[in-house]
């Protein structure tokens, strides 16, 4: 019951800004656009309530105003608040989300918006330069040298600018943010202005004219496509460069386990500085192992287990809250004054703990080691000789795996990793160890200690789903203080950002002669 | 004993009489000395200013000439036999105590509870 409430706030207002979002561009500005990845692609949702605060239930805050203890009880009660939604309703939203037509057409809406806007901007310095030739060829003025030079340049800045937008915009895209990148919009706004603004004038003065001057107007395709590159300069710059000077500092932190690493960021929006923070997720954050977290549940379950509250005043006297309250008060007073040995048990556990990992491992490290002397490489003059018995890596991994497979795996066990290897991968990490001449403590080494996401099998990693969720709008800019939440099915992580400072550097010059020293004497001399 | 630099230095002294003591082809006068212009103040226990670069007597041996003459440890030692020991290197002061031609060096020395044995006497002989 406890959880359809932390969800009524979203959801609720998650059905509105998805209406918002089939009217809002996000175009590209140039040509045909990159082809979206759809295998690596995480595609973030937007959640964004509005003003709203970021946790706790306000309306059911504001139902329970005559309620002094409303503290304790903010994330509890259904079916007060009036944005409650069943479990079947928020399945059935998020199936809506993820197999939506609205989002696909927006995916497609884009890609023609940019398609036509790179086929527009190619064409038109052609279309001046040939339009004269086909309107009115009679009347127009025999090209000269310098014209036709101009036609050399127009084709050079023509192939320039063709190369530029491939290798700025022929990328695949890493994500489908859920707000437009206002930046992208500005420049495509700007590029179909300036294109508008330039066909107006041709048409009006060239065209309605017919203006034998052909030179003129081969000038006037020319300078048409300075102003295309110089654009592009200006969408290399905003971009791409603007955000390359680091100007704040975000601080990310885990949920579950609290591992917090720091990344600094140049100038950016909140939904692309969300992407950056989940990038470096994956290659800097230690796996989320589920299984590390059930000592802790279970510790915190039998702190209140040994309780059971009996309300002896009878049904019908208290309202829910007011029981749910009173008992809970109940529980923390008796909680308390319980002579908690807990603490003991922890020390002792762990205390263990550690000695039966220590032991595993020696023995791991042990088995390793002899498995792999097991082996050698054949070199290349023996290999004609000796044609018998003679192993591809797969194979000597599997000839050797088996005296280490049952150390490994009680190794495995203890330290709760099982279900991040399977035999597959740790045979074809074998064969890849063997292959590549590394010692046994390099295979090791990815046993030992947890490594980034990345490190395991794709499954593990492949195709997340992330929910931003921010108090500001995510196309504002970072700002000191911006806190926002990535959610994923098992974690979430907690992006704080604080401003780096103004650095004031001032210089010292130290005179190279300037060194100097002198001897501390305390010398007795008797006499 | 602390001294202004420039005025000039005003302290209870007391005259002493040490007779050397011929050891082997020395004359020694058993008694240590530390200090000078050219030593570092600050390492000096005895002294109460630790600007203060005179010589000190650093150790006395016992039964020897000074002990005989109740030179003390921490005595500093403002004159010998005339010549100035109050601003001067660690090498010319040793050099002012172990002239081998003298045997008799009178030194003036100044100690903190000679001032003290001074002022109680006067106030005894005032009142």
């Amino acid at each position: 019951m406890d959880t359809e409430s932390t969800y009524s706030g979203y959801s609720h207002y998650s059905g509105r800004s998805r209406g918002s979002h089939r009217h809002g561009e996000r175009s590209r500005d140039r040509h045909k656009s990159r082809s979206k990845d759809s295998r690596s692609e995480k595609s973030v949702t937007i959640n964004t309530p509005p003003a709203e605060p970021l946790l706790g239930d306000s309306t059911a805050r504001s139902e329970q105003a005559q309620d002094d203890n409303w503290g304790e009880t903010t994330t509890a009660i259904t079916g007060t608040s009036e944005h409650s939604l069943s479990q079947e309703d928020i399945v059935r939203i998020t199936k809506d989300l993820e197999d939506s037509v609205g989002l696909d057409c927006r995916r497609y809406f884009t890609r023609a918006v940019a398609v036509i806007l790179g086929l527009l901007v190619f064409l038109t310095p052609l279309a001046f330069l040939t339009l004269p030739h086909i309107l009115w060829p009679e009347k127009l003025q025999s090209c000269g040298t310098a014209c036709e030079g101009l036609f050399i340049s127009v084709a050079f800045k023509l192939l320039i600018l063709l190369l530029a937008v491939w290798a700025l915009y022929f990328r695949p895209a890493r994500a489908g943010l859920p707000r437009v990148f206002v930046f992208r919009v500005l420049l495509a706004v700007l590029v179909f202005l300036l294109v508008v603004s330039y066909w107006l004038f041709y048409s009006v003065r060239i065209l309605d004219s017919q203006d034998t001057n052909y030179q003129g107007v081969v000038q006037y395709a020319v300078s048409l496509v300075d102003a295309l590159l110089f654009i592009h300069y200006l969408a290399v710059v905003l971009l791409e460069l603007r955000q390359l000077q680091p100007c704040y500092s975000v601080c990310v932190t885990r949920s579950t386990d609290g591992a917090t690493r720091h990344y600094n960021l140049g100038q950016l929006s909140i939904q692309r500085a969300a992407l950056a923070v989940v990038e470096n997720y994956y290659s800097d954050f230690p796996i989320h192992n589920p299984a590390l977290l059930s000592a802790s549940k279970s510790r915190a379950a039998k702190h209140l287990a040994g309780l059971k509250v009996y309300n002896v005043d009878g049904p019908g006297n208290n309202t829910s809250a007011g029981l749910v309250q009173s008992q809970s008060r109940a529980m923390i007073a008796a909680a308390a004054r319980r002579r908690d040995t807990s603490h003991n048990e922890l020390y002792y556990e762990e205390a263990e703990h550690e000695r039966r990992v220590r032991k595993r491992k020696a023995r791991l490290v042990v088995a390793v080691e002899e498995a792999f002397t097991h082996i050698k490489r054949m070199q290349d003059e023996e290999q004609k000789k000796a044609p018998g018995d003679v192993m591809d890596p797969r194979e000597a991994a599997q000839a050797i795996f088996p005296s280490m497979a049952r150390a490994l795996q009680k190794y495995l066990r203890t330290t709760k990793q099982q279900h991040c290897h399977s035999m597959e991968s740790i045979q074809q990490h074998l064969a890849f160890c063997i292959t590549n001449n590394m010692t046994p403590k390099a295979f090791l080494e990815s046993f030992l200690t947890p490594g980034p996401s990345l490190q395991y099998s794709r499954d593990h990693w492949r195709a997340r789903q992330w929910t931003l969720v921010s108090e500001a709008s995510v196309t504002s800019g970072l700002k000191d203080g911006t806190t926002f939440l990535l959610k994923c099915v098992d974690f979430s992580l907690v992006a704080t950002s604080k401003k780096i400072p103004y650095i004031q550097m001032s210089e010292e010059y130290i005179d190279p002669k300037s060194h100097k020293f002198v001897l501390r004497l305390q010398s007795e001399t008797s006499v | 004993m602390s001294f202004v630099p420039g005025q000039p230095v005003t302290a209870v002294v007391q005259r002493i009489e040490i007779q050397k003591l011929r050891q082997g082809d020395k004359l020694i006068l058993g008694f240590s000395i530390g200090g000078g212009i050219d030593q570092d103040p600050g390492q000096n226990p005895f002294s109460e200013d630790k600007t203060d670069k005179g010589i000190y007597v650093t150790r006395i041996s016992p039964g020897g000439p000074a002990d005989v003459a109740n030179l003390r440890m921490g005595d500093k030692i403002m004159q010998v036999n005339g010549w100035d020991m109050t601003m001067v290197t660690h090498d010319q002061a040793r050099k002012k105590l172990t002239k081998q031609k003298e045997d008799v060096v009178r030194l003036l020395i100044t100690r903190k509870s000679l001032e003290e044995t001074v002022r109680l006497q006067l106030k005894s002989m005032l009142s």
